[in-house]
């Protein structure tokens, strides 16, 4: 009895190995398959290759971009400005709505200012940051941080605000200050929001960055996009297309990797 | 002197539309050690008096006073339960348990040591590095147990803490709290709606009406029943005959 189930134990397990393996097959085959459907399709001239360029132009531009160093510059440029953009635009927005828990007043007199920012599509203030701080980084990172920061606010304010009072119930019986309530319950029981809102911030940060490189237009991914539209150099276009496609995927990873250590240690 | 005393108290809530009068006229007093229960139907305002005497809401009218002193704020002197066991799930134990020892102000090696060795003797003692997750709803309870009395209060507060536990952890509990407040010489105040446990329990119960709270009736019961163990007391032959009076009282209110 004992052997048999064992046995389909066995048996079930190398099920869950062959499906897992079956689908990384089939996610590599599609990947494989539109790579070389670009490359066969622009070779025969099924799609035009100033256009839409080809994976061995792309790959032969990487190259090159590599030996000179300026593929380098323009991907650390962006990379670094993405990062600062997406730190800046959590952390500002969780100070901001634990300034507002702190203060229902303020947070009744700031709910429509919010709102109307919120509603506002970020970019489109766009010039009037580089009016005033100037075409460069600093205007690049502002638009970074811009974008995540008003939705960071409203949604970890809400997360603070729907924490169970009764887990508050329990620390102020202990005559916990409010300081000690916001470190001890109001912050760390909003950790899995906070985490979902980085998640979201990743992509948000890309945007204003990309953004705000293509206004400035000095270096970075998107002065690479632009210039290549610009100049019809479209094989400079889907590198740069590519390399940020590569780097937003792994700094997603990341924060899932950060959300399993944070998240997993405690619940369950 | 009393070691608690309530007089003419009284706690009304606004809001914009409505006025609401939770409790009314209340005025008892406790002696040192003593275990009492309030019941009443649901919404009398039972938790509300709890919550006034934790010091966690004010009255309107009227005084609360520990050990002659008027609590206007939670004190170090009296500990809470509530309900559900309300433990951190981002806490281990050992940190759930030390809590208040922590936010107090009181977290010593001497201190921490006490309360791991109470929680060895809710019989929990290699659970000190889990998560609340990993724990039963019975066990979670006397964690919370452990939590309260971590930081050594002198008043009791238990707000129906057995009431979310199937029937037979919540009889093993009520013994387990039973013998633990005894031992330990604490004054407790039970809020519940189980007039079985209510009678089991307590030295007093108090029945309050609904809508402002009042005292209704005190009943008080005898030391055949209030120094045995509650499910000694659950078997005992005069047991029943109390039920029913309370029971009666009880739903002559809620005609």
């Amino acid at each position: 009895m004992n052997d048999k189930n064992k046995e389909l134990h066995q048996n079930y397990v190398k099920k869950l190995t062959r499906e897992k393996r079956l689908i990384r097959l089939t996610q590599l085959s599609i990947l494989i398959f539109f790579f070389v459907m670009w490359e066969v399709a622009t070779a025969r001239q099924w799609l035009d290759p100033l256009l839409f360029s080809s994976p061995s132009r792309v790959w032969d531009l990487f190259l090159t971009r590599i030996q000179d160093g300026s593929l380098f510059t323009h991907t650390s440029v962006t990379l670094f400005e993405t990062i600062l953009g997406f730190i800046l635009g959590t952390v500002i927005g969780t100070v901001v709505a634990g300034i507002l828990w702190w203060s229902p007043f303020l947070s009744k007199v700031l709910d429509p200012y919010l709102v109307i920012l919120n509603s506002m599509p970020k970019v489109a203030l766009g010039p009037i940051l580089i009016v005033g701080l100037g075409p460069g980084f600093t205007s690049i990172v502002a638009m970074g941080a811009l974008i995540s920061v008003v939705i960071t606010i409203i949604v970890v304010y809400n997360a603070f605000r729907g924490v169970d009072g009764n887990y508050l119930k329990v620390i102020n019986s202990f005559g916990a200050t409010k300081r000690q309530s916001f470190f001890s319950v109001i912050l760390p029981a909003s950790y899995p929001t906070i985490i979902s809102t980085l998640k979201v911030n990743v992509g948000l940060a890309w945007v204003g960055v990309i953004v705000g490189e293509f206004l400035v237009s000095k270096q970075g991914l998107g002065y690479m996009i632009v210039y290549g539209f610009q100049v019809f150099n479209f094989t400079m276009v889907m590198l740069s297309l590519i390399i940020i496609a590569i780097l937003a995927t792994c700094m997603y990873q990341l924060v899932e990797l950060l959300e399993r250590k944070l998240i997993h240690k405690h619940s369950n | 002197m009393a070691f608690l005393e309530l007089k003419e108290v009284e706690k009304a809530f606004f809001s914009k539309e409505t006025l609401t009068e939770a409790i009314k006229d209340i005025s008892f007093s406790l002696e040192k050690g003593e275990f009492i229960s309030i019941i009443g139907p649901s919404g009398c305002g039972k938790s509300t008096l709890l919550s006034l005497i934790s010091g966690l809401i004010l009255p309107t009218s009227g005084t609360i006073e520990l050990d002659g002193i008027e609590i206007k704020r939670p004190t170090p002197e009296t500990g809470y339960m509530l309900q559900q066991d309300y433990l951190f799930p981002w806490l281990s134990i050992e940190e759930n348990i030390t809590l208040g020892l922590k936010t107090m102000g009181k977290l010593t090696g001497e201190t921490k040591t006490s309360a791991l060795h109470l929680l060895e003797k809710m019989g929990l003692g290699d659970k000190a590095k889990h998560f609340p997750g990993e724990l039963s709803g019975g066990m979670r309870q006397r964690v919370a147990l452990v939590r309260m009395l971590s930081t050594d209060p002198k008043l009791l507060l238990l707000d129906e803490p057995f009431s979310a536990l199937d029937y037979q952890t919540k009889l093993k509990l009520e013994d387990l709290v039973f013998s633990t407040i005894k031992e330990h010489k604490k004054t407790a105040i039970l809020v519940t709606h189980d007039i079985g446990e209510a009678i089991a329990m307590s030295d007093r119960v108090i029945l309050l009406n609904d809508r402002p709270g009042k005292i209704q009736r005190v009943f008080h019961i005898p030391s055949e029943l209030k120094d045995l163990l509650p499910f000694e007391a659950r078997n005992h032959a005069t047991f029943n005959k109390w039920f029913q009076e309370v029971w009666k009282e009880l739903e002559s209110l809620e005609r």
